[in-house]
């Protein structure tokens, strides 16, 4: 039970010498870049300005795609991995050189990382013999986590003998018997199948309750992000892009990046609408369309000295509104639907532009739309997310 | 039909696999055999009928010389200790030289772990002489500690270490640092564990080294009661004449412990070999 600042991390790994050398005989050929991470002569810069302050008890997701640095930072958190440059404290201390075991932090790790020659219990119990605490206090401690865990007649199997969500449980259990000041979750679902996924998920939330004490949890997953933190935070080549509540970062995505990673299906991007500002009020063009922005987004827009300009208009599937009559707005035509049970997934196109929308499924009218045919879609200008063509930000 | 005909071809192969690993197993076992029997020959028989396999007059004569005419025990005694402190020594040197060389960043490492390398690809025969001077001049000739001191570190098990040590998760290690245990902790409770397989082998190899080496208590030790048991052969010989009977009894006797030490390690053993196959 801590509070935890990252206090502007940055983590360069350095070239190893084999590296520099395949770079240099890369250069000679074709370049090839596997992620946008900024390199410098010290080598690959995997995070950078990475300030966050976790408050106690805080449930905190990284999240973002593969190589966007999240994991490398729950490691330097654990002490994993050394920090370049920056601050990191856990409480009041100062945590840059204590070693991982005097940081008093548990981790779940990706695979499970259970010790496989000793039994569940010692699994669970490894931690504790190194704190010297009593053997009473260890069987007791053990005992009570298993139990909270539903693990109790796993105690004497080896791991090899247990399913993959037993291995998940008792990984969980291993953390949690230690009362950690801080609990790091480095992919902790990722390994389980869609099902064990969705159970397992509930299953955090509902131990966070039981813990209660600082979590950080790293995903790629953003289903995970929304629903297990507090706060996210959402990052992309060694940066973070946002910072905020599972509705901020949902109802407000500060850049294109964010609008494009949060949600599913995926945010619709309209590229090249026109904003025209008249006065105090502004009106988009989206594919031909005039809408008038609301009020309480033209002051927003008039508050950051917005100026007419070519901008990206975001709009969420569920935020678009289909019909039969070709005529109701921006025609399109359907290329694919997917019947998801309660509701209807339509993916549409209009010359190059895509558009999905997801659309509630009225079991009472015959009415249905067809693939292959013309219809038109439409949304309201208070579900519209404007984003600025040069930065990517989001202009309100 | 096509099933007798499978089942025919499948006993037809087994068949000729029988034969060729059969004759190959005679090959291999005749000399033991040989030795045995002739150990319960007297001198004379197996000097006069040395094809005869079972003896004709069966005694014990040669068992009785062995164990009572000489200090058989005495040097039993010293196999042991210089075999199983060789053993232990080596198995921990290994361990742990292999998974520092597997885990942990230093400079010089590569250049370190080439120079052992490059050691293992020189023979013994060439450093004989220094480690000879070395032993002699530091007054541990015709001492066992001649025999351990210069095998406290056997290249070939840091190599063999560090190969199966590559192939631990590191996420076991690392989940051990967070729970709390040391550098040495995790050596010893979770990476020797691991390395199971690697330490039978390992084990069997040391072992059977130690065991029949007779080059090294050859050069570096002089009195009877200080030999080891491959050396001690000698003992029944002289300069004309050889109690074959007693040096057959002999050698037959320091066969046992190697047997039964392959015998509890072979599991562990056949795994260790097949895995470093693999790797």
């Amino acid at each position: 039970m801590a509070k935890v600042i990252l206090d502007n991390i940055k983590k360069i790994y350095p070239h190893a010498k084999d590296e520099d050398k395949k770079k240099k005989k890369k250069k000679n050929n074709e370049p090839e870049k596997k992620t946008n991470l900024q390199i410098t002569d010290e080598g690959v810069v995997a995070v950078q300005q990475f300030s966050l302050e976790i408050a106690d008890k805080e449930f905190i997701v990284l999240v973002g795609p593969s190589g966007c640095g999240k994991s490398t930072t729950l490691r330097m958190i654990a002490g994993l991995e050394k920090i370049t440059e920056g601050n990191l404290y856990i409480g009041d201390e100062r945590v840059n050189d204590v070693a991982p075991k005097d940081r008093d932090i548990a981790m779940v790790f990706q695979n499970y990382a259970l010790y496989p020659h000793m039994s569940v219990y010692d699994n669970m119990a490894f931690s504790l013999q190194n704190q010297k605490k009593s053997k009473e206090e260890i069987d007791a401690r053990v005992r009570e986590a298993a139990e909270i865990l539903d693990i109790t007649p796993l105690l004497e199997r080896k791991p090899k003998a247990l399913s993959g969500g037993q291995r998940q449980r008792v990984a969980i259990g291993r953390a949690f018997v230690r009362d950690p000041k801080v609990f790091l979750m480095d992919e902790p679902l990722s390994n389980l199948d869609a099902k064990l996924r969705n159970q397992m998920r509930a299953e955090i939330i509902k131990l966070r309750e039981k813990i209660d004490t600082t979590f950080v949890y790293v995903t790629h997953d953003q289903v995970e992000a929304m629903t297990l933190g507090d706060r996210i935070v959402i990052m992309k080549d060694g940066f973070i892009q946002q910072i905020g509540t599972p509705q901020e970062v949902f109802n407000h995505p500060q850049n294109l990046f964010v609008a494009g990673f949060i949600g599913v299906p995926q945010m619709n991007l309209y590229n090249n609408c026109q904003l025209v500002k008249d006065g105090d009020t502004y009106k988009v063009t989206i594919m031909g369309k005039e809408y008038a922005l609301t009020e309480k987004q033209c002051a927003a827009l008039n508050a950051n000295g917005v100026d007419s300009q070519e901008i990206t208009v975001g709009v969420r599937p569920v935020h678009v509104a289909v019909s039969q009559d070709a005529n109701a707005g921006i025609s399109a035509n359907v290329e694919v639907t997917e019947m998801m049970g309660s509701e209807l997934h339509i993916h549409m196109t209009s010359g190059e532009q895509k558009t999905i929308a997801v659309v509630p499924i009225d079991y009472n009218t015959d009415e249905v739309i067809e693939q292959h045919s013309t219809v038109a879609f439409d949304f309201k200008a208070v579900h519209m997310h404007l984003f600025s063509n040069e930065t990517g930000m989001n202009l309100i | 039909m096509g099933i007798n005909f499978e089942k025919n071809s499948d006993f037809k192969n087994r068949l000729i696999i029988f034969v060729i690993l059969f004759a190959a197993a005679i090959v291999v076992v005749i000399p033991y055999i040989w030795m045995i029997s002739n150990s319960f020959k007297t001198t004379m028989e197996t000097l006069m009928d040395p094809n005869h396999l079972l003896p004709q007059t069966p005694t014990l004569e040669g068992y009785e010389r062995v164990l009572t005419g000489s200090p058989f025990f005495k040097w039993l005694g010293n196999s042991i200790i210089v075999t199983c402190t060789n053993t232990i020594i080596i198995l921990f040197t290994s361990t742990i030289v292999g998974y520092v060389f597997s885990r942990f960043q230093f400079k010089g490492k590569e250049f370190l772990f080439a120079m052992l390398m490059f050691t293992m690809m020189v023979p013994a025969q060439v450093t004989m002489i220094t480690t000879f001077l070395i032993i002699d001049g530091i007054g541990l000739y015709d001492s066992l500690l001649a025999l351990i001191i210069p095998s406290f570190v056997n290249v070939f098990g840091i190599y063999l270490c560090k190969q199966f040590c590559d192939e631990i998760p590191k996420e076991l290690i690392e989940s051990a640092q967070i729970d709390g245990a040391g550098n040495f902790k995790i050596y010893w409770k979770i990476v020797v564990p691991q390395l199971r397989p690697c330490i039978g082998a390992l084990a069997i190899f040391t072992f059977l080294e130690y065991w029949n080496d007779y080059l090294n208590p050859l050069i570096y030790l002089s009195s009877t009661e200080r030999m080891t048991l491959p050396l001690a052969l000698s003992y029944f010989s002289t300069q004309h004449s050889t109690d074959l009977s007693a040096t057959m009894a002999a050698a037959a006797l320091i066969m046992i412990p190697a047997a039964v030490v392959f015998l509890i390690f072979q599991k562990q053993f056949i795994k260790g070999i097949s895995m470093t196959g693999m790797k």
